[in-house]
């Protein structure tokens, strides 16, 4: 098991030093630190002394790659690749094109995130299984069509007609919740009622679907069939075989998104006005930093990769079926 | 540039794709394996009525992709012409009045008045403050507060009758073109039709239409008199505006499918039928590229876009064309962000394949890679490839409106169901809210989207029998 782990460990090692070269070249090699400052300091009238003051306070005045002037090892640390690149590995991102510590931000953001992601993916997974094992238990019956016509219905309505919606229903017309902001401790829950809320029912539709398909594949199954000869209840067949059994792709289905939780979700957060990270990704979208965003391309995919990472040990302690090889 | 014809470079692929389209439709005729399921496509009701409601949405979106110059139109001859920079479509030609009668700024649906006061001067002299009149919305009444109500109800039903009375001609012509291959003739064919027992549910795809078309000149009538979806900040008419964003919606969900279709099926079968170190490669290229998070890799990609755009601003002929850029730019890099997922699928089949005995046969015969691939792959995995387009689209068309909140989506100056919500989200915090954008974008996306959705779920039911059970 251990030594399963360590290779897939290994394998994440190139792929995080792929993803380390593309995000220098996107950022670095197609868009020069030229254009960076340029569009930084306003397209019109821009001195090549501006240009090169806002280059060296940023550290963006060192060549890419190889450093002539430099004497030994220096000739290659002493590099953008090297300073700028390099240093994510060690999750060092740096300071932001309006002079923040990304790191120390990130680190302060991410609780707002997780305070939205957790709950909605939570509450999310405990309605949608719900959901889909009514619909299982009633399958083949109107209830059944007219469920599934609703999540296709549910599904084709855009996530942002959900938050407009539910904003301007909730806060504006019932005036139950604050339509958007961000409070601390347990002060904060009133503003994230609205929020998760939207958050669940926008994946509702996707989300039972998803879920039904995996508890009809099982019902279909031998061992469903021979549950039910023994005489055991409808009941007890979905929830101790079925359920159990169908836990398996919806297990490793959510581990893969645990990491990701970190990230937060964009429009959600700026719509909602909290400070997490997807609206803080937005804004540097927004303000055209490029430090911070190169930073959370490479945050975002290491989490992935650890998702990955998790996925695959997780089916090897869940399914005795997988084997580890 | 020929006769003022101007061939945006989305134009050019739209029609390729037509044509890509076209050639798959004569091939597919051919072969029994991909002629069936179309079949049990067409005999599905939720099939028929869906796919009524994708060929409006389609031909509106192709009739917005013929682009021409009309300076060039109206006067072909004269030499010492400026460079035009006014680009229309060949629907903006049909449906003029829309695109021309600007009012002053915002105004609510149907209505004869401006929403907000304004300074009035009376014949006196005086000056009033009260909600002015539209410049062409409501124009023809004398009387707003009185004959309002009278007048669109008339037209409504004006509109409701002929869009009935032409479902009825189509149904007619319909019958008539079934009579000869039908035993009772004509009264046959029509009771065939109505009674819905033919193999093919006409019925459903007549019921459709007619409510399509009823609503369409329902549409029309009142669009003509008044403006159907209110105005917007400028004054443009907003179904005007749900209209031109249809090509965009359509682009986005076709376009990144085009440009992401042949290294996915290309990489995907290569991956699953050399294996080794191909395989490697391939699986490294694609889980690397899949790490790296959407939403974030377009906006690195968008921005640099926009650099590239303000250092070369003189490159662009007209806004049309730099909007149209970014559009096939965005594409792209959606594209490349969505093709793994295919890639993938295509992998895992093309090894199932190779081992397959008369792939097997086939290279113990020593037919070539290329070949073998060709004759005995591709075929075998064109359905997948299928189902995948079908499913992504829908996804796509969403995406868009996210992505132009987001600001990273296509031009702003484009017309797009997420530039009309992105603007229309800041009014919702107005006293009176105005919300007729919103919800003519909400309205015209959930249709294409939901329709979208329906189909592919029946062609995927079609073609793979698998998931046929667990629907």
């Amino acid at each position: 098991m251990i030594a399963y782990i360590i290779r897939r460990v290994l394998y994440a090692i190139p792929i995080l030093i792929g993803i380390n070269i593309l995000t220098f070249v996107l950022f670095f090699v197609v868009n020069s630190p030229d254009d960076m400052a340029r569009m930084n300091l306003g397209m019109k009238r821009v001195t090549p002394e501006a240009v090169e003051s806002w280059k060296a306070e940023r550290g963006y005045d060192k060549p890419l790659l190889y450093n002539a002037a430099r004497q030994g090892t220096a000739q290659l640390t002493d590099t953008i690749f090297f300073q700028k690149s390099l240093k994510l590995f060690q999750f060092e991102f740096g300071v932001s094109d309006s002079d923040r510590d990304i790191g120390y931000d990130i680190s302060q953001r991410m609780w707002p995130s997780l305070a939205i992601a957790v709950p909605v993916l939570l509450v999310g997974l405990l309605v949608n299984i719900t959901y889909a094992l009514l619909i299982a238990f009633f399958r083949a019956t109107y209830i059944d069509t007219w469920s599934v016509v609703l999540c296709v219905v549910m599904m084709s309505i855009s996530g942002l007609f959900y938050i407009i919606g539910g904003q301007y229903l909730v806060s504006k017309l019932l005036h139950l919740v604050p339509i958007s902001g961000y409070d601390t401790g347990f002060a904060a829950i009133k503003f994230l009622i609205l929020p998760v809320l939207i958050g669940v029912v926008g994946g509702i539709g996707a989300g039972t679907r998803w879920y039904r398909t995996l508890f009809l594949e099982e019902i279909n199954r031998d061992y469903v069939r021979t549950a039910r000869a023994k005489g055991l209840s409808e009941t007890v067949v979905l929830f101790r075989h079925v359920l159990k059994n169908a836990m398996i792709p919806i297990l490793t289905g959510v581990v893969v998104v645990l990491p990701l939780l970190f990230m937060g979700s964009l429009i959600t957060e700026s719509f909602f006005g909290i400070p997490g990270l997807g609206s803080y990704t937005i804004d540097a979208i927004n303000r055209q930093d490029f430090a911070i965003v190169r930073a959370m391309v490479f945050l975002g995919s290491v989490l992935y990769i650890i998702g990955l990472l998790l996925t695959d040990i997780s089916y090897t302690l869940v399914d005795p079926r997988v084997r580890l090889s | 540039m020929m006769g003022g014809l101007v061939i945006l470079w989305t134009d050019a692929l739209v029609f390729l794709l037509l044509l890509f389209v076209g050639a798959f439709g004569v091939y597919a005729a051919g072969k029994e394996h991909l002629r069936g399921p179309w079949r049990l496509v067409v005999r599905s009701r939720v099939g028929v009525s869906t796919l009524v409601i994708l060929s409006f949405y389609v031909a509106v979106g192709l009739l917005d992709s013929v682009h021409f110059e009309p300076s060039y139109v109206a006067d072909p001859q004269a030499q010492d012409r400026v460079q035009s920079t006014e680009v229309v479509s060949l629907f903006d030609r049909l449906v003029l009045p829309l695109r021309e009668r600007q009012e002053k700024t915002y105004s609510a649906p149907l209505a004869t008045h401006l929403y907000a006061k304004e300074n009035i001067e009376q014949p006196g002299g005086t000056m009033i403050r009260d909600y002015p009149r539209l410049q062409y919305g409501g124009a023809h009444l004398a009387n707003p507060a009185q004959d309002w109500a009278g007048d669109v109800l008339r037209l409504s039903l004006i509109g409701l009758v002929k869009g009935l009375v032409l479902t009825l001609v189509l149904a007619n012509i319909l019958f008539a073109l079934l009579a000869p291959r039908r035993a009772g003739g004509f009264a046959g064919a029509a009771r065939e039709v109505l009674t819905g027992k033919g193999q093919i549910p006409w019925r459903s795809a007549l019921i459709t239409l007619g409510l399509l078309l009823m609503v369409l000149l329902w549409a029309v009538e009142l669009s003509g008199r008044y403006h159907l979806l209110g105005t917007d900040k400028v004054g443009e008419d907003v179904f005007y505006q749900a209209l031109k964003s249809i090509r965009t919606g359509l682009l986005i969900g076709t376009l990144t499918t085009l440009v992401m279709l042949p290294a996915a099926i290309l990489l995907g079968i290569m991956a699953g039928y050399f294996r080794g170190w191909v395989d490697d490669l391939i699986q490294y290229t694609y889980t690397t590229l899949n790490s790296i998070p959407g939403v974030l890799l377009i906006a690195a990609a968008i921005l640099m876009l926009q650099i590239y755009m303000s250092n070369h601003a003189d490159e662009f002929d007209s806004l049309v064309e730099r909007a149209d850029l970014r559009l096939l730019f965005l594409s792209i890099i959606l594209g490349v962000t969505s093709w793994t997922g295919l890639c993938r699928l295509l992998r895992g089949e093309s090894m199932k394949l190779h081992e397959v005995d008369y792939v097997q046969a086939a290279v113990a015969f020593g037919v070539g890679h290329f070949q073998i691939i060709v004759r005995h792959i591709l075929p075998n995995v064109l359905h997948i490839v299928l189902i995948t387009v079908v499913l992504d689209f829908s996804g796509l068309v969403l995406a868009e409106a996210v992505l132009s909140y987001v600001n990273i989506g296509v031009d702003p100056t484009m017309n797009s169901w997420g530039n009309m919500i992105n603007s229309a989200r800041l009014e919702m915090a107005r006293e009176p809210v105005v919300w007729w954008s919103l919800l003519a974008a909400m309205i015209f996306m959930f249709t294409l989207v939901l329709s979208a959705n329906l189909f592919s779920d029946v062609v995927r039911d079609a073609f793979d029998p698998r998931l046929r059970s667990s629907r």
